[in-house]
């Protein structure tokens, strides 16, 4: 053994060793040693995890954001995968302030979370106009648009904002008006399950189709009542049922569909949109 | 040796099951329980989890200060749970999502904890590991009882394939929304402990308490 070299020794590690494992357990060296050790060992396991799986897990999200869109602007269709139903999509990059879209930058290569932390490509938001709590916002946002028969039938826009615990992601799809919503979907978030967790609940989801975004004169009314909408009340047709439990996550979804529908978000977008089609 | 093996591996089935038995694990019984396909890869987590952790810790256990005991099992516990997480958001995507935060919440699962300082702490790493399987699946079978019961009164299915027509759909079952809700997890555990302890009445424990019929007159 002490003749071998590196292999036999490992790599000159065994005496070290066996120096510290000889010590009694209790000794303040030892312990050290142990929780140093572990720490290194279990380090290594997480991130090599981490890493190897990286991009099969990335793969699945890139997936399940365009299952997430199929499904919010209602193009599922039986035994047609996932790809072949996205390709009725059509994705373009919007300006958000100018609502004009943009053209140099590909949609497909575009990442928006990227976008929203890097300075150069993104703008900080007022505090007092961060009603969706999001900080930063990128200057360009993805938007997709599902035409039929040569018309604009749905408009799918990604959305964000803070709820309770976390950020949450989502689509809206509006009608070709701009201004009634088809469905909404939330694919990333960490609400607890079974409360603020219900915004993934297909029964509440599905409250949403059919309500409108702003009133007569423009302004954003859309919302979560408290409590059970009232059919007959004059605000019924922009509100949808509250969340039983959930009061900070209802008030962060209100929060940011508003946000993303008014003048900081998607506004410009839609004014042009409505003046374009209408 | 090989006798002490398979009574490690067929104990907690049902002489010494952990959540029957020794009532550990209870939470996420309830939680994740509302569909055959979940609990299945619930369980699935959960006994390579104990399995790796008991052997792990049965591996160093000679060399653990008795100082920071606790904490060497948790962040090896700890670790294989993010792993276990990461390889389900890899390769079990959609019940992942539905599992949510109850795959992280495995490190607080008292079976695996209790594993380890129970048995992986004294026991050789080859018992230590066939216990943390048998554990696992005295875990996993209470569970694929609770979520076939669940899903297949609950939504007239299992695994996703309809088998009971529901009235909704032209069909005459009526599902029992009960089944969909959280404490009918409980109702079947309690029903599933009736029942072992009536066919094995050493685990009948003793009464804590007697209650005496009190005559009024004795009283006063």
């Amino acid at each position: 053994m002490p003749s071998a070299k590196g292999k036999g020794t490992w790599l000159g590690l065994r005496p070290v060793l066996s120096r510290y494992l000889d010590m009694p357990n209790d000794s303040t060296q030892k312990t050290l040693f142990i929780a140093l050790s572990l720490c290194l060992a279990c380090s290594i396991v997480v991130s090599t995890a981490a890493v190897v799986l990286k991009p099969k897990q990335v793969a699945n999200r890139v997936l399940d954001r365009k299952q997430n869109i199929i499904s919010v602007a209602g193009l599922q269709e039986q035994g047609k995968s996932v790809d072949e139903l996205f390709e009725q999509v059509e994705q373009r990059l919007v300006d958000v302030r100018t609502g004009e879209y943009v053209e140099r930058v590909d949609p497909e290569s575009y990442d928006q979370r990227r976008a929203a932390r890097d300075a150069g490509q993104s703008m900080r938001i007022p505090d007092e106009k961060d009603i969706a709590q999001i900080r930063n916002q990128a200057r360009y946002a993805k938007v997709y648009l599902v035409r039929r028969g040569g018309r604009l039938d749905k408009i799918v826009l990604p959305v964000h904002g803070y709820g309770l615990w976390s950020t949450l992601y989502g689509f809206v799809a509006l009608e070709a008006d701009a201004n009634t919503i088809y469905g909404l979907s939330f694919y990333e978030h960490a609400e607890t399950p079974g409360l603020g967790g219900e915004v993934d609940n297909p029964g509440w989801k599905a409250l949403w189709k059919g309500k409108k975004l702003a009133d007569d004169d423009g302004k954003l009314r859309i919302g979560l009542a408290k409590g059970k909408v009232n059919p007959v009340a004059r605000d019924a047709q922009f509100q949808v049922d509250g969340l039983a439990g959930a009061t900070l996550t209802a008030r962060g979804v209100t929060n940011l569909v508003r946000y993303w529908m008014g003048e900081n978000g998607f506004g410009p977008y839609l004014e042009k949109l409505k003046t374009a089609e209408g | 040796m090989s006798s002490e093996a398979r009574k490690v591996l067929t104990d907690p089935l049902f002489n010494n099951n952990p959540i029957a038995l020794q009532i550990l694990g209870i939470c996420s019984a309830l939680a994740v329980t509302t569909n055959l396909a979940t609990s299945l890869i619930m369980c699935l987590a959960l006994t390579s989890v104990t399995a790796l952790s008991n052997f792990s810790i049965s591996m160093i256990r000679n060399h653990v200060p008795g100082s920071i005991r606790i904490i060497v099992q948790m962040t090896i516990i700890a670790s294989l749970v993010i792993v276990a997480d990461q390889v389900l958001k890899a390769y079990a995507y959609q019940t992942s999502k539905q599992l949510s935060v109850f795959v992280g919440l495995i490190i607080t699962n008292c079976i695996v904890m209790g594993r380890a300082e129970a048995y992986a702490m004294k026991s050789p790493p080859g018992l230590s590991f066939l216990d943390g399987i048998g554990n696992g699946l005295g875990y996993s079978l209470i569970l694929i009882i609770v979520g076939t019961v669940r899903e297949l009164l609950g939504s007239g299915s299992l695994l996703g394939y309809q088998l009971l027509p529901l009235v909704t759909e032209g069909g005459w079952y009526y599902p029992v929304g009960l089944m969909l809700l959280p404490p009918s997890a409980f109702f079947v555990i309690g029903l599933f402990i009736w029942v072992l302890r009536t066919v094995k009445t050493e685990q009948i424990e003793n009464a804590e308490y007697q209650i005496h019929q009190v005559h009024r007159t004795e009283v006063l």
